[in-house]
């Protein structure tokens, strides 16, 4: 089977269909729909391969991602998206933040 | 005692005699009179920011603009001869929008020849010069000389497009801005094209959300949490203050100090900064933005390390400029008295590389977090205005441009009113 990542990164491919997501609107829902427990596991895994996998992005022109590497790009984004629930708020949503949202209409692609 | 010096007569606040210091009245804020006002006499008469010229590529590029406060919605086009011009986005057959996809109330863009109505396919070129009737010769002594599209003033300093809803002006746009905005000439918007833009619907006075960007009195309480605790504690007990304010006409600046992070022990950092080498104040790793030297308008109080500059421009523009080579814009359009539109976009220099490309996102998705924060208590401060159960409220000298903006407005209504009175 093929995997959605790059082949140096089989330990991530668990988390790329459900976090390899290509517009913030979609990651940002997929974090409010998560569990601690998930993006807790997701952010363990991921971090500590974080510099591998941007070290391993760097080697294409951002405009010539491979789909592989692209989805790997997206599973970045989703890290960081992750990163606040888990190291600052202890829970999916921005504290306080029931009557509040921000669209993210326009975003560069990748 | 203040880190930072203050102006001679003591505070900010009194450097500036008129804005006064006595407890201040939000009436401004929940009124729907005054906000019936605020529309003639406010965004009726000033210059509005609708957007940036990249929006608009090439010739026949437009886009629209729903301006809810003055009760129209906008074209704005590159014409055939490459210049910017904005048109009422009415046909002049029977008042159809000209423009639009869907839905009518949405905001839309694109690349056009000419703009041809849904409703009777009248056709206006980029000019807004009415070109073609449908079966021109079934109406009575119709000459389409007559029939363009009605243009609105349209000017544009430094990239940045505005629109003047008033039959004349008073004021060109150079001068409406004045040399605090305009000494930014020269800093390169130009070349920040990589851009996050996000939009909100905020249950709360326009103005209200404006105060929360423009006082960072409340950002070692609000935004507490979003630092390891050793950094919050330490910023609470700091307290804030800003180096510097200025107050130029109807505009307002803070400015302020910046934090090397990367300076900083790591446990005054989250790890998310380490990895990504970014956060609040943008990538650790300044870009090269190729200009010699910085515009003089900016730093002003000449700090090292330096944070921010931001710019509020009357009446509901804020360009925030970060030492760390990138900038962002917001924008408040008013729907309701308790209701407005909020716009944040995050301008950056295009990403080389994916390490580049991270460290934005982060930048960018550091804004939003902060930006839920600041924006979750307005509806709650909006409500509690509403009981007026309480009047009159304290600001502090780092209020100073929230004393300011309430100032402007009501002397802007003021000013209105006597015209209107022919006094």
């Amino acid at each position: 089977m093929t995997g959605m990542l790059p082949k140096e990164f089989d330990d991530l491919e668990l988390f790329a269909v459900g976090w390899s997501l290509a517009t913030e609107t979609e990651r940002y829902a997929k974090r409010l729909a998560s569990s601690m427990d998930e993006m807790q596991a997701f952010y363990d895994a991921v971090t500590p391969r974080a510099e591998a996998a941007i070290a391993y992005c760097d080697r294409f022109e951002l405009d010539a991602l491979s789909p592989e590497a692209l989805n790997l790009m997206h599973l970045l984004y989703s890290m960081i998206v992750v990163s606040f629930p888990v190291e600052a708020w202890g829970q999916p949503r921005v504290p306080d933040s029931g009557a509040a949202t921000l669209e993210c209409v326009v975003e560069p692609r990748p | 005692m203040s880190r930072w010096p203050k102006p001679a007569e003591g505070s900010w606040t009194e450097h500036y005699p008129e804005l006064g210091t006595a407890p201040v009245s939000y009436e401004d804020s929940i009124s729907p009179e005054f906000y019936e006002l605020e529309r003639e006499a406010i965004f009726k008469r000033a210059w509005l920011n609708v957007g940036r010229v990249e929006q608009l590529p090439k010739v026949g590029s437009y886009f629209t603009k729903e301006l809810d406060v003055a009760r129209t919605s906008i074209v704005v086009v590159r014409d055939a001869g490459g210049d910017v011009r904005a048109f009422h986005n009415i046909c002049r057959h029977r008042g159809n929008k000209l423009v639009w996809n869907d839905f009518p109330r949405e905001e839309t863009s694109g690349t056009c020849r000419q703009f041809t109505c849904k409703y009777h396919g009248w056709r206006y070129n980029l000019g807004g010069a009415l070109t073609f009737v449908q079966q021109e010769g079934e109406f009575f002594d119709l000459d389409k000389s007559d029939y363009g599209l009605v243009p609105l003033h349209c000017d544009v300093w430094a990239g940045f497009i505005f629109v003047n809803l008033a039959t004349t002006p008073e004021q060109s746009l150079p001068d409406f801005l004045g040399p605090m905005i305009t000494d930014l000439d020269g800093y390169p918007f130009d070349k920040m094209t990589e851009r996050f833009y996000y939009r909100a619907e905020v249950g709360a006075n326009w103005k209200l959300y404006m105060d929360a960007f423009q006082e960072f009195y409340h950002a070692p309480v609000l935004h507490a949490r979003q630092t390891p605790a050793k950094f919050s504690t330490a910023a609470q007990q700091a307290g804030f203050e800003a180096p510097h304010y200025r107050i130029d006409g109807p505009h307002r600046l803070v400015s302020t100090s910046g934090i090397a992070a990367w300076e900083l022990d790591p446990d005054m950092r989250k790890p998310m900064e380490d990895i990504t080498r970014s956060g609040l104040f943008g990538p650790w790793d300044a870009p090269d933005l190729g200009v010699g030297a910085m515009p003089v308008g900016l730093n002003p109080a000449g700090c090292d390390p330096w944070g921010l500059d931001s710019f509020q421009v009357w009446p509901n523009f804020v360009i925030l400029i970060w030492a760390q080579g990138w900038y962002l814009t917001y924008h408040y359009w008013p729907i309701a008295p308790n209701r407005h539109l909020f716009e944040g976009t995050a301008y950056f220099v295009p990403a080389r590389n994916a390490r580049e490309r991270v460290a934005h996102e982060m930048a960018a998705v550091t804004f939003k977090e902060y930006g839920l924060q600041d924006s979750n208590t307005l509806e709650a401060t909006q409500t509690m205005l509403e009981s007026r159960v309480v009047t009159a409220f304290p600001l502090n000298d780092q209020e100073i441009l929230c004393r300011h903006l309430h100032k402007v407005a009501a002397d802007w209504v003021d000013d209105y009113k006597r015209q209107g009175a022919g006094v």
